[in-house]
């Protein structure tokens, strides 16, 4: 079976400055896979370039097979990959509710359909009250996003990844700047969200990384370095040079 | 809200819209509310972009004066061939003119937001109101294109002569207009529109085009100020360059935001509320202009919400009776108010009247039916006196009125408004 996805000698320069230098990756269907890398590495900007916010300067970019390089935001996430932000990046009037309403109605076949009620959509309503009480917000439901308190916001952020139903999901940062219970809370939402789908995270706080990934890619001055199981990782004396250091959980 | 209550709320409406010509049977009446009909669709199909989708639109007259244009010829051709097509239905030409222009320049229009978007609707106004001053055949140069209502074939033995038949006939299509704007919010095309408004960069990435989201919404709102056009041009008989131009296109922004763009009846409050300060200050006074301007920047920069804003805001507090608490404070902070306004009025017609009317006329004035001579320093600085002294007041007056709010928003009750 093809991966999930797999980018192949990506390049990314602003202006002069090249970003992503040559970049190489595999993520195989169904595993939970962390990019980890120091910062300016270039981790955001690989996201960017595999949810089609920015356009590859050179490269391919397949997603399950199919390329998907130079594709619009929208037409990434009909082929099945949804992303959430590391800068929170929800609806902010709209209410917790609405926001999860919006994110299926694409999956569900609504497309721009200006001739139906939106609350006579029954798989649609199903659907928003079930993502809404996987993430935890179900008091919160009538509360417009932008009011959430920062741990709820990241929840929603989450939920709205995650209700279309795209198989092939991306994480950036969904624990950053969390205390230490919410980051508990948020491990165990992503472990449920990501079951039997395939998760792209990109996470700063180690224990989280090496708690949830099956796999691990170390991104250092837009190339990756090493991309392996979190133990040969670990193990692996060009990474902890590069990044890890004496940041290396024990 | 259930929807129950929808169905109150558009009873209501229809009741309002039925009764109105009752409770105000003057001549003048009914001709100020058949123009509020009118301005009552444009303004909400004008809500569509700014409101809705947060397009913000110099240009959107372009439509309902291109649509009144071609409701007038319609009508014309219509009387002229004996065609079996009564008054009615010419709403319907509009809509379709309006959907036809809206989709031409919708197609050039929203492929940018934000400033682009304003520019282009801006340069796309001026454009058509140029290429109407030359093309005289279509537009009719300075006397504009007019028509005769009455020349088509009678409906049901109405012939629309009389003002009373043409309001009904604007109610009617008001009416439905309010439903079907009002039902589009509710549809997941209304809702993508909201989600554009607020974060159309992560609407990408569930899948939605802001493009064409942003086309679908310009189209519609184009259609519905086509109907708005047609039926100006049936309240009329005429139309002309004023109508296609950038103060109309002004007009109908000053009504949304007035209103307040935030609430779907904010247009409707504030086309009702201008069109009615424009029927009624125009004759008061020479300077009206002058006073929208400043109530349009009072509302910028103190109640951006508009009036439905501002009512939006009481509405919890009036529900649980708690709105009493704020009264004594409103009370204490109204009449420096009014000193500020009664001095600002004062010194705006004094200033008037010496700069463009005392030359002919002389110094005298009268003021709210109090006779003065603008050349005498008094009225001057009794105006002065009154609009320092109100604007010191409302300064010190404000305190209470933010206290007053925190103190019925912190009694216990009423958490759900801050929570």
């Amino acid at each position: 079976m093809n991966p999930a996805i797999a980018l192949r000698d990506v390049r990314k320069s602003f202006g002069p400055t090249e970003i992503i230098r040559g970049l190489n990756l595999t993520v195989n269907r169904g595993e939970r896979h962390a990019v980890i890398g120091p910062n300016g590495a270039g981790k955001s900007t690989m996201f960017h370039l595999i949810s089609g916010r920015l356009q590859a300067s050179s490269g391919v970019i397949e997603l399950k097979g199919e390329d998907i390089t130079g594709l619009r935001p929208y037409e990434i996430n009909r082929r099945g990959l949804s992303r959430s932000f590391q800068i929170t990046n929800i609806f902010p009037k709209l209410s917790v509710y609405e926001n999860l309403r919006c994110a299926v109605l694409w999956s569900l076949g609504y497309r721009y359909a200006f001739w139906r009620f939106v609350d006579r959509l029954k798989d649609a309503n199903e659907r928003a009250e079930e993502v809404l009480e996987m993430i935890g917000l179900t008091a919160r439901r009538d509360t417009p996003a932008g009011v959430l308190a920062y741990a709820d916001q990241r929840a929603l952020e989450i939920g709205v990844t995650i209700a279309g139903g795209a198989d092939v999901i991306m994480l950036d940062e969904p624990t950053a700047g969390m205390s230490h219970a919410e980051t508990e809370q948020a491990v165990a939402l992503i472990r449920k969200v990501s079951e039997g789908r395939t998760l792209i995270m990109v996470e700063h706080d180690m224990g989280v990384v090496f708690g949830l990934a099956d796999r691990i890619s170390v991104l250092v001055y837009g190339q990756i370095i090493a991309s392996d199981t979190p133990q040969a990782i670990r193990a692996n004396p060009a990474v902890r040079e590069a990044y890890l250091g004496e940041e290396a959980p024990a | 809200m259930t929807g129950m209550r929808y169905l109150l709320c558009f009873a209501a409406v229809a009741v309002a819209l039925l009764i109105a010509p009752v409770v105000f049977p003057s001549s003048v009446a009914i001709t100020t509310m058949s123009l509020m009909g009118v301005m009552i669709i444009f303004a909400l199909s004008y809500n569509m972009l700014l409101g809705q989708t947060g397009l913000l639109s110099f240009g959107h007259a372009v439509y309902y004066g291109l649509a009144g244009f071609c409701a007038a010829h319609a009508m014309n051709i219509i009387a002229a061939g004996k065609l079996p097509v009564p008054l009615p239905v010419i709403p319907l030409v509009g809509a379709a003119a309006g959907l036809f222009f809206g989709v031409i320049f919708g197609a050039v229009s929203t492929r940018r937001a934000g400033t682009v978007f304003a520019m282009i609707s801006l340069g796309l106004g001026e454009l058509v109101a140029a290429f109407a001053l030359v093309l005289h055949t279509f537009f009719g140069g300075e006397d504009g294109i007019s028509t005769n209502r009455t020349k088509l074939l009678a409906f049901f033995g109405y012939k629309f002569g009389p003002q009373i038949q043409v309001y009904y006939l604007i109610a009617f299509w008001c009416f439905v207009c309010i439903v079907l704007m009002y039902a589009l919010t509710r549809t997941p095309f209304g809702r993508m529109c909201n989600a554009v408004r607020d974060n159309p960069e992560r609407v990408e990435f569930i899948g939605y085009s802001t493009q064409r989201v942003r086309f679908q919404a310009f189209v519609l709102s184009a259609m519905f100020a086509g109907v708005a056009g047609a039926l100006a041009a049936i309240n009329f008989e005429l139309m002309n360059l004023q109508s296609i131009g950038a103060a109309a296109s002004g007009q109908v922004l000053l009504m949304s935001f007035v209103g307040g763009a935030g609430h779907f009846a904010g247009p409707v409050i504030g086309a009702i509320f201008v069109t009615f300060l424009q029927v009624s200050l125009s004759d008061i006074t020479k300077a009206w202009m002058l006073y929208f301007g400043l109530m349009f920047i009072f509302i910028v920069m103190y109640a951006p919400g508009g009036m439905a804003g501002w009512l939006a805001l009481h509405w919890p507090l009036l529900r649980n009776g708690r709105i009493v608490r704020l009264l004594p404070a409103y009370a204490l902070a109204a009449v420096p108010m009014l000193g500020l306004a009664l001095g600002g009025v004062m010194l705006i017609e004094l200033a008037h009247h010496m700069l463009v009317q005392a030359a002919s006329d002389g110094p005298q004035l009268s003021i709210f039916g109090i006779p003065m001579n603008g050349a005498s320093p008094w009225p001057w600085l009794a105006a002065l006196v009154l609009f320092a002294g109100g604007a010191f007041g409302v300064r010190a007056a404000w305190p209470r009125v933010a206290d007053a709010w925190g103190r019925a928003l912190a009694a216990p009750g009423t958490t759900k408004v801050n929570s």
